[in-house]
């Protein structure tokens, strides 16, 4: 694993206009800075005077006015257009808003954020609660499973949490009834199934202060680190559990595979983006 | 090698007592086996086979430790039907295809065991299954009621049978033969034996049970009339039929029809009742079990399974588990599962030596046996039981028992089902809430890091459909742990749902741990039942609480009694004592509810819900905090231990106040207010030291009062009970 000084170098924002489109730049526009990012604003569609001016009385309004940043405007299909810029461009970081509750038909048509999520080759921040004025970030959740990937997620969630300034860091590591290798069925396997759960907690314990070991004391000195075994379906109750315990960003692995049938038969992340319990970033590792 | 010799030791130990309670079981498992089997219009031997091979099959491969196998009521109704329709008007060839249908049934169990299909039962809803057992207990009623009066001939549907009965009675008195009253008399007799037995407190009266009595004493009547050397005023027909030689003349199955679609749902119907009955019977055996143990029921359902087979092939009935012979059998002491092998070796000793004694049994005293059991699965009081849980409970109900009486057991419980699905869902006003989460991993657990206790949090809804859920998380959960059960992100929570966790929370009590419910407060619920239905419905959320307690509301009640407090549950907007704590400087409490507070009212503790960052995300927030008014003033601080709550609280631009010669401490505790000083005064040796060896608490003061918070959700009543112990102590060194 290797952690860059920056992860994230440029930082794509697609666009529309909606309500919500005025916070959602701010709120873009804030990270940017916090990440000492280029911010690139790529609107899809028609470019109109009127627009135009409503996007610059918006730009007017940011905190940090002197961050570099490039405004875009681009015809097409949304999806393309935006998975074509990423490519292109070589961002870091894909911004999206998106919807905390993904209805029935949404799920498996997909809307243009969670489609992009799936396909896109960089890392994705989904923003479900953007504010205008700045509200503190406090508490980072970031999966802790037994990936090549997440020693990667882990460094980065801390990355963004000093940049941040949040105060506490969760590491949860999702121990699936399935590596027990043992169904409770009487006490005999229930005591047998207790033994193994302990010797697995150990294990995913110290797997993971391993990799904290990794981590630069410059970004991990300020942070409270917690590790936290969870029992559930894998990649679904990491977000259950961010719910619970109210968390500002939930950090995750890149899932490796995103046909229909996973959608079909949802597993891992899917379930995650059907139901957003906060803002989610997904780190994919561009290597 | 020690601990298997041990084992020998305790087993022959046990030994005298479980042969002892063998042989009480085997004395009602005679005349049920017999009867259950003429119920079912098979040979009466066949009920007596199934028990035997089931004692002996399921005692040696079982996976539970104190149940009794043989054949079962819930059966009685299925294996009717299949003997009468299969055969289509022959009854001996339809035992033989019903037979041929158990032994396939067998497989199929035999199959379910091996697909760890133990969770069967879980899918059912707990009204449906009580309208299923009605409409069995009323099936096996009005068959054996005819029976019992003398008169063997009525046929017809369960409801024309029903109907039939006063008619039965009428014509008894007008037209009936000698030996139709005698008959009758036999089973009016036998059935008052059957009422009154439990009322005669006699402790040599009570060493046999009442089916054993009526047998002696029907059997001692026909030897009286051998004494007087009158002839016996019964015919063969109504006694009952053993051949001579139950070896040479075993009934064996006939296979020809097992493509046909009336004999596959045979097969699936036996095959469905039998688990279920089975199922529910090991579960509520589990309950009875003084060491309790918890049974391995996957692997009781293969041994079920192959006893069935097995017990089928030489012309016996289905193997099921029996929770009224089985409750005999560990309230007489069982240990393990000998006494059921036993109760099987001693049925074999009856049929071997009293053969001559048994062919003097009377039908209808076996029959008033029936319809004492009959009647026991549908008195008036199990209705009352279940209209009290819910308006809609006794809807489930009554839809399951009507439409199974009026069709077949299948169908009723499939209804049942739907019933219960539809109920919640108009009850909800969404069907999307089940619909669209069903399949939504929806249950989390995990180990608080502090105290260890585990917190299980539920979403969406929780009912008869994923309760399942809930419970492999639980089942993976050593008894002796504690558990709080939190429902606040759940709106919806049925029936099914809360009586299961009360088993649980009798097994884990049982075994030194506790399972708590939270977050149900909010919700509406239409009796006061302790399992009825518990609903958040979008629409009316400004409903008052407490009209129905929950269950913790009503510890809570019990815990104000005990400390001599009084508990207000309803919601109280007046926050203003809670307004100057540092904790809810940037909060918005919305109010507080279940409020304890002592005689002095210097100690409280409530139920806060409080809405955190304003305008962005509404979160609403629910902890429990208790409030101690303090009798001198003393100066503000706030005192935290790094993750205890969530969020780190910090007086801001204040630093952390260091005591001195207390490294620990200052390690482990963010101590700080305006004034360093006082509060190093205050801080002395015996406080410090009482806060390091006590439990950790977010503890602030705003001059007068104190502020003690320990989560941010809402605490288990053990948790409470902690707290205010801890308050009171606090208080007690600050003043």
């Amino acid at each position: 694993m290797e952690q860059k000084g920056r992860p994230f170098k440029t930082i794509l924002f697609g666009f529309a206009f909606s309500p919500s489109l005025e916070i959602n730049i701010l709120e873009t526009s804030r990270i940017a800075h916090f990440f000492n990012a280029k911010l690139m604003l790529l609107h899809v569609g028609e470019k109109s005077n009127k627009k135009a001016t409503k996007i610059n009385t918006i730009l007017n309004k940011r905190e940090h006015k002197s961050q570099d940043m490039e405004l875009l405007w681009k015809n097409g299909d949304p999806f393309d257009i935006i998975l074509e810029t990423c490519e292109n461009t070589g961002v870091d970081l894909l911004i999206l808003g998106a919807q905390q509750h993904e209805n029935i038909y949404q799920f498996y048509v997909g809307s243009i954020a969670r489609k992009l999520t799936r396909k896109v080759y960089c890392s994705v921040l989904l923003l479900i609660k953007p504010s205008s004025i700045r509200v503190p970030c406090q508490h980072v959740v970031v999966n802790g499973l037994e990936d090549e990937d997440t020693p990667l997620a882990i460094a980065n969630a801390f990355y963004v949490a000093s940049a941040f300034g949040a105060k506490q860091i969760t590491i949860v590591e999702e121990i699936r009834q399935k590596e027990l290798h043992v169904t409770v069925e009487d006490d005999r396997s229930l005591k047998k199934a207790t033994l193994l759960r302990e010797k697995l907690k150990n294990r995913e314990g110290s797997r993971i202060r391993k990799i904290l070991k990794s981590i630069p004391k410059n970004l991990s000195e300020d942070i409270k680190v917690n590790s936290q075994p969870i029992f559930g379906k894998r990649g679904y109750s990491i977000g259950h559990f961010a719910e619970v315990v109210r968390a500002d960003l939930l950090v995750m692995n890149a899932p490796k595979k995103t046909g229909l049938l996973d959608r079909i038969f949802p597993h891992d992340i899917e379930y995650i983006l059907s139901d957003l319990p906060t803002d989610l970033l997904i780190i994919r590792n561009q290597n | 090698m020690n601990e298997k010799t041990n084992h020998t030791k305790a087993f022959v130990k046990d030994l005298p007592k479980n042969i002892f309670s063998g042989f009480v079981v085997s004395l009602i498992a005679l005349p049920l086996g017999l009867g259950l089997a003429i119920a079912s219009d098979a040979p009466p031997i066949s009920g007596i086979i199934a028990a035997v091979v089931g004692g002996t099959v399921v005692s040696i491969l079982g996976g539970s430790n104190v149940t009794i196998t043989g054949p079962g009521n819930g059966l009685v109704i299925v294996l009717l039907s299949a003997i009468t329709t299969l055969g289509g008007g022959n009854l001996y060839q339809g035992y033989l295809f019903t037979l041929a249908a158990i032994v396939v049934s067998g497989v199929l169990m035999l199959l379910l065991g091996f697909l760890k299909m133990g969770r069967l039962a879980d899918f059912f809803p707990a009204s449906a299954i009580e309208g299923m057992l009605a409409a069995i207990g009323w099936g096996i009623f009005a068959k054996q009621f005819h029976i019992m009066i003398g008169n063997n001939d009525e046929k017809g549907s369960i409801i024309q049978l029903l109907g039939n009965i006063p008619r039965g009675l009428f014509s008894l008195f007008q037209e009936a033969s000698i030996t139709e009253l005698v008959a009758a008399l036999i089973g009016i007799i036998s059935l008052l034996i059957m009422i009154f037995y439990s009322k005669i407190r006699n402790q040599y009266f009570q060493l046999i049970p009442a089916p054993m009595w009526i047998l002696i004493l029907t059997i001692g009547f026909s030897y009286v009339f051998m004494w007087l050397n009158e002839p016996y005023p019964m015919e063969a027909s109504y006694l009952i039929s053993i051949p001579d030689n139950v070896l040479s003349n075993l009934a064996f199955p006939d296979f020809s029809i097992i493509g046909h679609k009336s004999f596959i749902l045979t097969v699936f119907a036996i095959t469905l009742i039998a688990s279920i009955e089975s199922l529910l019977s090991i579960k509520a055996v589990d309950k009875l079990d003084p060491q309790s143990r918890r049974s391995n029921v996957n692997r009781d359902l293969k041994a079920l399974g192959l006893a069935t087979s097995l017990s089928g092939l030489v012309g016996g009935l289905n193997v099921v588990t029996v929770i009224a012979r089985s409750s005999v059998n560990v309230n007489n002491k069982a240990s393990n599962r000998s006494a059921n092998f036993f109760h099987a070796a001693f049925l074999v000793l009856f049929i071997l030596l009293f053969q001559e004694q048994l062919r003097k049994i009377p039908l209808a005293a076996l029959a008033a046996i029936l319809v004492y059991t009959g009647y026991k699965l549908a008195t008036p009081r199990t209705f009352r039981k279940i209209a009290k849980i819910g308006k809609e409970q006794i809807v489930i109900f009554l839809t399951t028992l009507v439409t199974t009486l009026f069709t077949n057991l299948i169908t009723g419980i499939s209804v049942g089902i739907l019933a219960t699905l539809l109920i919640h869902m108009v009850i909800n006003k969404s069907a999307l809430l089940f619909l669209g989460n069903l399949f939504k991993p929806n249950v989390l657990l995990y180990q608080e890091s502090d105290g260890g206790n585990y917190y299980l949090s539920v979403k969406y809804f929780c009912s008869f459909l994923n309760f399942y859920k809930v419970k492999n998380k639980l089942d993976a959960v050593q008894e002796n742990e504690n558990i709080i059960i939190d429902f606040s992100m759940c709106s919806f929570v049925d029936h099914t749902v809360m009586e299961g966790l009360e088993n649980y929370m009798d097994t884990f009590k049982k075994k030194g741990g506790c399972i708590e419910i939270i977050g149900l407060d909010k919700h509406d619920a239409d009796s006061k039942h302790p399992f009825a239905i518990r609903k958040i419905l979008p629409l009316n959320p400004l409903k008052p609480i407490g009209e129905f307690f929950t269950r913790r509301q009503s510890h809570l009640e019990e815990v104000a009694k005990e400390y001599h407090w009084s508990y207000l549950a309803n919601k109280n907007t007046k926050t203003s004592l809670l307004d100057d704590f540092i904790f809810f400087d940037s909060r918005n409490i919305n109010y507080f509810y279940n409020k304890l507070v002592d005689k002095s009212r210097s100690f409280a503790v409530l139920d806060v819900e409080f809405t955190e960052g304003e305008f962005i995300a509404r979160e609403v927030v629910k902890t429990t905090i208790m409030r101690i008014q303090l009798h001198k003033e003393i100066p503000v601080f706030t005192l935290d231990k790094e993750g205890l709550l969530e969020r780190i609280y910090k007086l801001a631009g204040f630093k952390d106040i260091d005591i001195a010669n207390h490294h620990n401490f200052n390690r482990h505790f963010y101590l700080s207010g305006e004034k360093p000083d006082q509060i190093r005064k205050l801080f002395a040796d015996d406080l410090i030291l009482f806060l390091e060896s006590n439990p950790y608490y977010h503890i602030e003061s705003n001059g007068e009062a104190l502020l003690i918070l320990k989560k941010e959700r809402l605490l288990s009543v053990q948790e409470i009970k902690a707290m205010i112990y801890f308050g009171q102590q606090l208080q007690r060194l600050l003043s």
